[in-house]
């Protein structure tokens, strides 16, 4: 910041640029310009496929390593692959409903506000865009 | 017809060998250091004027901070706020990576499972260690779903760590995985416009303008995840239910 500038005139500059800001986007938030851009259900769309193999792959993986080390084959990779599957649909589930892919989230789905203050969400995660996708 | 992988390969630029270990300078190592000099040039210079009102290059600069401030904030509250330098490396470095790759006669080494797997499994131990740094052994309590009957933690406990360990290997793969196609599909196309001549080459030729826009919006976009889901996962390490 330079220093020749008085307070007056940085009031002032703060003030027309409010004005300015106001006239382009009457209702855009701060960075408003992201959530309009599809990026978000783009996004979505690249995590989602691969949410759902890469849990199956790590658990075919860790079957396949614990029948090994066990001399189990075939069955911890059978268990696994069931136990991968079904990560996997939560993942995806979770991701689809904007839930986060946190491990662990419960029904009641906790986003953090925008100010950063940590608040619970009641009932349905309905805070979507909160979760980045 | 040239090899559409051909431009994935690996060619050593300084032969190194270190204790019977291949250790050589590469091509995508010489991608990486000219990615982290580029970013640093582009931010340092860019930010010199420090003027109040940002001219062009400045506003570029002061977008991405902005973006990647954003994004942790939302993502991950006030607390992430000592994590955004990682998170912003981590951006600048997979953005930049990905549109210098981009660029005919280089290399993108996002396209390697090698590189991407690096940074996942960064990101992984790291907020692993964030979260039984922050919570001790409290933080085991992520794997237990609340609200579920004990009969049924059997079985969700085992999905949630399976889920949990799937997180670096998903985080490498789309990177990887959208990279390599990105690039490979480019290639395949391009190698059709000269062998269908003049009249047909056009439609491959307009496909491949076409996806170089697209490659544009996935090298951006894949940054953008891979930096978001890097909060995600911060968050769930700083927040526990």
């Amino acid at each position: 910041m330079s220093d020749d500038k008085s307070p007056n005139e940085l009031d002032d500059f703060d003030a027309r640029l409010r004005r300015a800001r106001e006239g382009q986007s009457p209702t855009g938030p701060e960075n408003g310009e992201f959530a309009n851009t599809p990026t978000q259900g783009f996004g979505l769309a690249f995590r989602i496929g691969t949410e759902l193999v890469a849990a199956l792959a790590v658990g075919l993986l860790i079957g396949y390593w614990l029948d090994v080390w066990l001399e189990t084959a075939p069955w911890m990779m059978v268990v696994f692959f069931f136990l991968g599957s079904a990560a996997g649909i939560m993942n995806v589930y979770r991701a689809a409903q904007g839930i986060g892919l946190g491990v662990g989230i419960g029904p009641g789905g906790r986003v953090v506000s925008g100010d950063g203050d940590k608040t619970e969400a009641t009932g349905k995660p309905d805070k979507k865009d909160m979760q980045g996708n | 017809m040239a090899n559409p992988l051909q431009q994935f390969e690996i060619k050593p630029i300084v032969p190194i060998q270190m204790g019977g270990l291949d250790a050589s300078f590469t091509n995508s190592a010489f991608m990486m250091v000219a990615t982290v000099a580029v970013v640093t040039l582009f931010l340092t210079l860019s930010m010199k004027g420090r003027a109040l009102v940002p001219g062009r290059w400045q506003s570029m600069a002061e977008l991405c901070y902005e973006f990647v401030a954003g994004m942790v904030r939302d993502n991950v509250g006030s607390a992430g706020r000592q994590f955004f330098p990682f998170i912003f490396t981590l951006f600048m470095f997979i953005l930049f990576g990905n549109l210098l790759g981009l660029l005919p006669y280089s290399f993108t080494f996002t396209s390697h499972v090698a590189v991407t797997l690096g940074m996942a499994l960064t990101v992984f131990i790291g907020v692993t260690l964030v979260g039984f740094i922050k919570h001790g052994a409290k933080f085991l309590t992520l794997f237990v779903p609340s609200g579920v009957p004990a009969v049924m933690l059997i079985l969700l406990v085992p999905i949630e760590i399976l889920s949990y360990l799937s997180r670096p290997v998903s985080l490498s793969i789309r990177l990887f995985a959208n990279m390599t196609a990105g690039h490979t599909m480019m290639k395949v196309f391009a190698a059709f416009i000269v062998p269908l001549g003049f009249l047909g080459g056009w439609a491959p030729f307009a496909i491949d303008v076409a996806l170089t826009g697209f490659e544009f919006i996935v090298a951006f976009l894949q940054a953008y995840v891979f930096a978001v889901l890097s909060c995600i996962y911060l968050n769930d390490s700083l927040h526990l239910h």
